[in-house]
């Protein structure tokens, strides 16, 4: 136990929580602004899937690391939009719609990996790129400024996806048409259109932190995620559908999981029959956020389709 | 400002068809410049929907719109405000957690976008308040307001669109008088400004003062056409209702019993953190009427909200026939007797997506009536709900329709008959009659009366100052969560209860 506590490690494990917590991060942000217009997409963890293969495969065949990041954005896209006909054009129900997703995405990759790849070959990872200045403070630096250019745009993100919701006439939509579709209908506000540009706000979110994770191991397995991606959906709830609280969250999951890996390294936990050790990060995070979560309320019309009567 | 023969609005052979009713049928309705055409008729007549298709909130199944002469297709409501028309609903469309500035600028243009510019509106906002008394602050989120502050900022939504066609479905409902005497002060400019605006109110006396013209619907047609000058109160009543009705209602003079509700030195804080009810002192007899005459936003909703166990208190006791219920339950208080018809209707008083049977047997579907061993006795229930939709009067296809689809004063109507059907004990009645036409508020009057004849308190908070004086036997005045005077109904004067409801006391 001694070990973990010298400051290189520590450093190490907040240095590698950060990296963890990024595509879950980047998935929990679209996937807050998707609810706060009402939708919920529970497939988050299949557009993730599909995209990390879609960034693969381009760098597998390209080497080009932004080409991956450009294709896993646009796999985000269509899965969106392919979303937003079956939700809001067609009216069907968001959960089992998202489900729906979640196994297009998780079988279409396993699928496109057999057929296309077969066995896995490592590609290029991001690098990480080290923020002038910052990164040269001792143990700080080392932390939270050497890290890949995905895991800065998460970050970013956060207090952008705020000034977007809280500050522009599309964020003042999407929080109305999430609360009372009927008022912002009698306002002129189209509850479709504005229901659909968050939904592909919120999957080309999820499709970029498809490429953070793929891109950040340099490698692709069928089922990548192993269904995490709904920490991200788990994440909105606990943030009580605040950017910063989602950022909260997706930090909270990310250090536990370094922690654990961390102390498999050390041998401090065994790493056979560590199903439970598997299983902790998602447990441990889930149990902290339920206790520490500020209780927040839902969107008044989230998973409520919209028609006028 | 207009050739004489073209019409600001008109609308020709309007048809609409829901399941199992015809709202409207080959109607036919105008409005020109500058003037004043009010809609009246029953609950159910078809006067929403009317509006709602010149909205664009539903297509109408036959018949066409002209607008300032021209005919046009209004398919949303995007439509109709590009083309100048403006609405204020008859159920309140605003978003309860965003601010009274942001629910003022959504659907409008920025003047800084792809950023909003709330200060600029509020500004604005600042400035309508000022020059038409709609005092309101920007910066308050609107599940904070009272339902007249709520009213306010829809008619600030209209006046900051600065609609050349304004339709008001039911702006007064939950007005104090004096404010609906600013507000027909406003409504007047606008109509001197050559606009055209279309008014639906249950208020007589409202529809006599404000009115040019006067259209009376009667089961979805168009009953016929007058003026104010050419009718009284008693002829719009029969026209619209086809009997004769009685304006005033008439109670038997009874001694007043025991207590019943006993409130002692409630203190009580309000969404905005604080003091909304202030030591406040009362006592509802059995037999009694007391009638709470205040501007809303004064306690009212913050009193009525402790009594039904919505709210916690800070301090003070609230006794039903002496059992203390200041920290029961819902479920206990009314199992002590207290029904609560609540001033929002839509969101406290009724579960939308339930059928009207559903919400009939809401607060007793458990007593041994309605269920055996555990589950419904669906016969019962149905019985039990036509014999109260006839009884009140209910327009609705079937029992088993959604209750969100019925017309806002069958809704009312819905509540009142569940409440009432219960025989409280203390019948808590805020805004009873709000929205229900004159025919049906005078069965709900009757009904309130007989069960105050029957040894019932009743705890009546009305804005519908009216109404308060018709039924009360006592007239406890709120102000700043504070009952500043009790009076008889017998020797009460409406100016004076007036003054001493916005604050003015002389002793
Ligand atoms: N969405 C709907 N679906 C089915 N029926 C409806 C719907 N909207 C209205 N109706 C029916 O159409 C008729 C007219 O309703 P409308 O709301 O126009 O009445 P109203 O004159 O405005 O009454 P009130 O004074 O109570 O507001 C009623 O019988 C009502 O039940
Ligand atoms: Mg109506």
């Amino acid at each position: 136990m001694g070990d973990f506590f010298t400051a290189s490690v520590l450093v190490a494990t907040i240095a590698s929580g950060v990296r963890l917590a990024t595509p879950y991060l980047l998935a929990g942000l679209g996937e807050t602004i998707g609810q706060k217009s009402g939708v919920l997409n529970l497939g988050v963890d299949g557009v993730m899937q599909l995209s990390a293969f879609f960034a693969y495969y381009t760098v597998l065949k390209t080497g080009n690391l932004w080409y991956g990041s450009l294709a896993a954005i646009g796999v985000g896209l269509v899965m969106g939009l392919i979303y937003a006909v079956i939700t809001i054009e067609f009216e069907a129900t968001q959960g089992i719609s998202g489900i729906g997703i979640f196994i297009l995405g998780l079988g279409l990759s396993d699928l496109l990996f057999r057929e296309l790849v077969g066995t896995p070959k490592p590609i290029r990872r991001l690098p990480s790129v080290d923020i002038p200045l910052l990164s040269d403070i001792p143990k700080v630096g080392e932390a939270l400024f050497q890290h890949n250019l995905l895991t800065y745009t998460a970050f970013v993100f956060v207090p952008l996806s705020v000034l977007l919701l809280s500050r522009t006439t599309f964020g003042l939509n999407v929080r109305a048409v999430g609360e009372n579709p009927h008022a912002a209908d009698s306002l002129g506000v189209s509850v479709e259109r504005t229901r659909y540009a968050a939904i592909l706000i919120g999957n080309a979110m999820a499709g970029l932190a498809g490429a953070a994770l793929v891109l950040g191991l340099g490698i692709f397995q069928p089922n990548l995620t192993q269904g995490l991606g709904f920490i991200a959906v788990a994440l909105v709830y606990f943030g009580s559908w605040r950017p910063a609280g989602v950022m909260a969250g997706a930090l909270l999951y990310g250090m536990v999981n370094a922690t654990v890996l961390q102390w498999k390294a050390l041998n401090i936990i065994p790493v056979s029959g560590s199903v439970l050790a598997n299983m902790a990060p998602a447990v441990i995070t889930i149990v902290a956020l339920a206790f520490l979560a500020r209780r927040g309320s839902a969107p008044a019309a989230l998973s409520q389709p919209f028609s006028r009567h | 400002m207009s050739t004489e023969s073209q019409k600001l609005v008109e609308m020709r052979g309007i048809t609409k068809r829901y399941p199992g009713v015809v709202a409207n049928e080959d109607v036919t309705f105008d409005v020109e410049y500058g003037e004043v055409h009010t809609l009246l008729g029953e609950n159910g007549a078809g006067k929403s929907t009317l509006m709602k298709i010149l909205f664009g909130l539903t297509p109408a199944d036959e018949g066409e719109v002209l607008l300032r002469g021209e005919p046009i297709s209004i398919s949303s409501p995007a439509d109709a405000i590009d083309a100048r028309i403006g609405m204020v609903h008859q159920h309140f469309m605003l978003v309860q957690p965003l601010t009274v500035a942001e629910n003022v600028a959504l659907g409008l243009r920025s003047g800084r976008r792809p950023f909003t510019d709330l200060d600029v509106v509020s500004k604005r906002i600042h400035e309508l308040s000022e020059a038409h008394g709609l005092a309101v602050d920007p910066s308050t989120e609107v599940w904070r307001l009272s339902v007249g502050e709520r009213q306010r900022v829809e008619i600030l939504k209209a006046l900051y669109r600065d609609a050349e066609l304004l339709v008001l479905d039911e702006p007064t409902a939950v007005l104090t008088p004096q404010e609906v005497d600013d507000l027909f002060v406003i409504l007047r400019h606008m109509v001197d400004d050559g606009r055209g605006l279309i008014f639906i109110s249950h208020k007589l006396h409202e529809v006599m003062s404000l009115s040019d013209r006067i259209t009376v619907l009667r089961n979805g047609r168009v009953v016929g056409s007058t003026t104010p000058a050419e009718s009284t109160r008693e002829s719009l009543a029969e026209m619209m209702v086809g009997r004769e009705v009685l304006l005033t209602p008439r109670k038997p003079v009874l001694a007043a019993g025991r207590p019943r509700l006993s409130i002692r030195d409630l203190s009580i804080t309000g969404d905005r953190g604080a003091v909304s009810v202030d030591n406040l002192s009362v006592e509802v007899h059995a037999g009694e009427i007391l009638g709470v005459a205040g501007v809303s936003g004064n306690g009212q909703r913050e009193l009525a909200e402790a009594i039904a166990g919505l709210r916690p208190v800070d301090a003070g006791t609230i006794q039903i026939d002496g059992t203390d219920i200041t920290r029961a339950t819902t479920a206990s208080r009314r199992e002590a007797g207290l029904a609560y018809v609540p001033e929002e209707r839509m969101r406290d008083g009724a579960i939308g997506e339930f059928t009207v049977s559903e919400n009939l047997v809401l607060v007793n579907h458990g007593s041994s009536e309605f269920a055996k061993r555990g589950l419904f006795s669906h016969a019962a229930i149905r019985k039990h709900s036509e014999d109260k939709v006839n009884e009140y009067g209910v327009k609705t296809p079937t029992v088993d329709t959604p209750t969100s689809s019925l017309s806002g004063g069958n809704i009312q109507k819905v509540i009142m008959a569940r409440e009432l059907g219960v025989k409280p004990g203390i019948l808590l009645a805020c805004q009873p009659t709000r929205g229900v036409d004159i025919g049906s508020a005078e069965y709900i009057h009757r009904r309130l009366i007989e069960q105050r004849s029957e040894g019932a308190g009743t705890l009546l908070i009305s804005e519908d100052l009216d109404e308060v004086l018709g039924l009360a036997d006592r007239i406890a005045v709120m102000f700043e969560g504070r009952i500043v005077a009790i009076v008889d109904a017998a020797d009460a004067k409406r100016e004076a209860i007036g003054l001493m409801m916005a604050g003015v006391l002389d002793d």
